[in-house]
C-alpha cells in the first residue's frame, strides 16, 4: 500500500485521502461490499467495528458500533446516496447511540469512495466532507485509538519505513 | 512577531509543525494544561535542547505560547479555529492512514491464501 497524496483544506474542512492497493478494483470494492470485510479495518483493533447492517445500495442504511477495551459501545450508521459498483460509492457516515438509534443533533459526514485501476492495481480515494469543527472533532474522537499520539507514532514508522 | 495565519503559508506552517510526531505529541499534552518546557523534555528521549526547539517550531506556528514563570518557561497550547481545523485533519488523515494499513492487510492476505 502506497499512500499517493492527502490533501487538507482547513477552511472548507475537507480531508482527500488517496491511496494504492495491490488488488484490483473488484477486489478492492470487496473490503467496502462485505461487512465482515468491512468491520476488519473501518475501527482501529482496540475500537473494533461490528456491523448489524450493510447493504451498498441506494437509499440503504449501514448501523455499526465500536466496542472499546472496556465495553464500552460507540454506534455510527450509514446512508448509502450513490453507488456504482465497483468504482464509486457516496455515502452520509452518521453517529448514533449504544443501541444503534440515530443521534439527530449531529450532521452526518459526507464520504465519497472512488476506485481506479492504476495499472495492477488499485487506486483509491476517499473524500470526507465536514460541516463543522465539532462534527470533525467528534469523528476523530471515535475513530482515534487510544489517544491521538500513539496512533500517529505508528504511522510515521510505517510511511518512513 | 505577526503571522497572518489566514494565508497559505501560515496553514503550511501549522501542517509542517503537526508533521512531527514528537510536536504533535507536545500539542495533546499543552491544549489542556500549561507545562514548562522541564517537565516536557521529562518525556522524550531527546535533550532540553531539542525539546526547546519543538517547542520553537511550534510556536513560530501559532500552536502553542511560551510564557515566563519566575525560573520556569510555560508552555500553553494555542489552538484557535485555523490550528484547531488543522490540527483535526491532521488527526483524521491518521485514521485514514490506519484503515488504508488494515486494507492493505487484508488484501496482502489473499496473495498469501493464493501462494499456499
Amino acid at each position: 500500500m502506497t499512500v499517493i497524496s492527502v490533501e487538507k483544506d482547513t477552511d472548507a474542512l475537507t480531508l482527500t485521502f488517496v491511496a494504492e492497493f495491490a488488488a484490483d478494483v473488484d477486489r478492492v470494492w470487496q473490503v467496502w461490499e462485505d461487512p465482515r470485510q468491512l468491520e476488519r479495518w473501518w475501527g482501529p483493533p482496540t475500537w473494533p467495528a461490528t456491523f448489524t447492517r450493510h447493504d451498498l445500495s441506494v437509499g440503504s442504511r449501514s448501523s455499526y458500533f465500536m466496542t472499546g477495551p472496556d465495553g464500552t459501545k460507540a454506534g455510527g450508521w450509514w446512508l448509502v446516496t450513490a453507488v456504482d459498483a465497483p468504482t464509486h460509492l457516496e455515502f452520509d457516515d452518521g453517529f448514533a447511540d449504544e443501541n444503534g438509534k440515530p443521534d439527530d443533533s449531529i450532521e452526518p459526514v459526507k464520504a465519497t469512495v472512488t476506485l481506479e485501476s492504476i495499472g495492477d492495481k488499485t487506486r483509491m480515494t476517499t473524500l470526507s466532507r465536514f460541516v463543522s469543527l465539532e462534527q470533525l472533532e467528534k469523528m476523530v474522537e471515535m475513530g482515534m485509538e487510544e489517544g491521538m499520539t500513539l496512533a500517529m507514532g505508528q504511522i510515521d514508522e510505517v510511511l518512513s519505513a | 512577531m505577526v503571522v497572518d495565519q489566514s494565508t497559505e503559508t501560515g496553514i503550511d506552517r501549522i501542517f509542517q509543525a503537526l508533521a512531527d510526531a514528537t510536536r504533535r505529541d507536545i500539542v495533546s499534552r499543552v491544549i489542556t494544561a500549561s507545562h514548562s518546557v522541564t517537565s516536557l523534555a521529562e518525556h522524550y528521549d531527546m535533550s532540553f535542547a531539542a525539546v526547546q526547539k519543538h517547542v520553537q517550531v511550534l510556536e513560530r506556528a501559532l500552536l502553542v505560547t511560551k510564557e515566563r514563570r519566575g525560573r520556569e518557561q510555560l508552555v500553553r497550547g494555542r489552538i484557535d479555529t485555523i490550528g484547531r481545523a488543522a490540527a483535526l485533519l491532521q488527526a483524521y488523515e491518521q485514521i485514514w492512514a490506519q484503515r488504508a494499513l488494515r486494507i492493505d492487510k487484508i488484501l496482502v492476505e489473499d496473495t498469501h491464501k493464493e501462494k499456499s
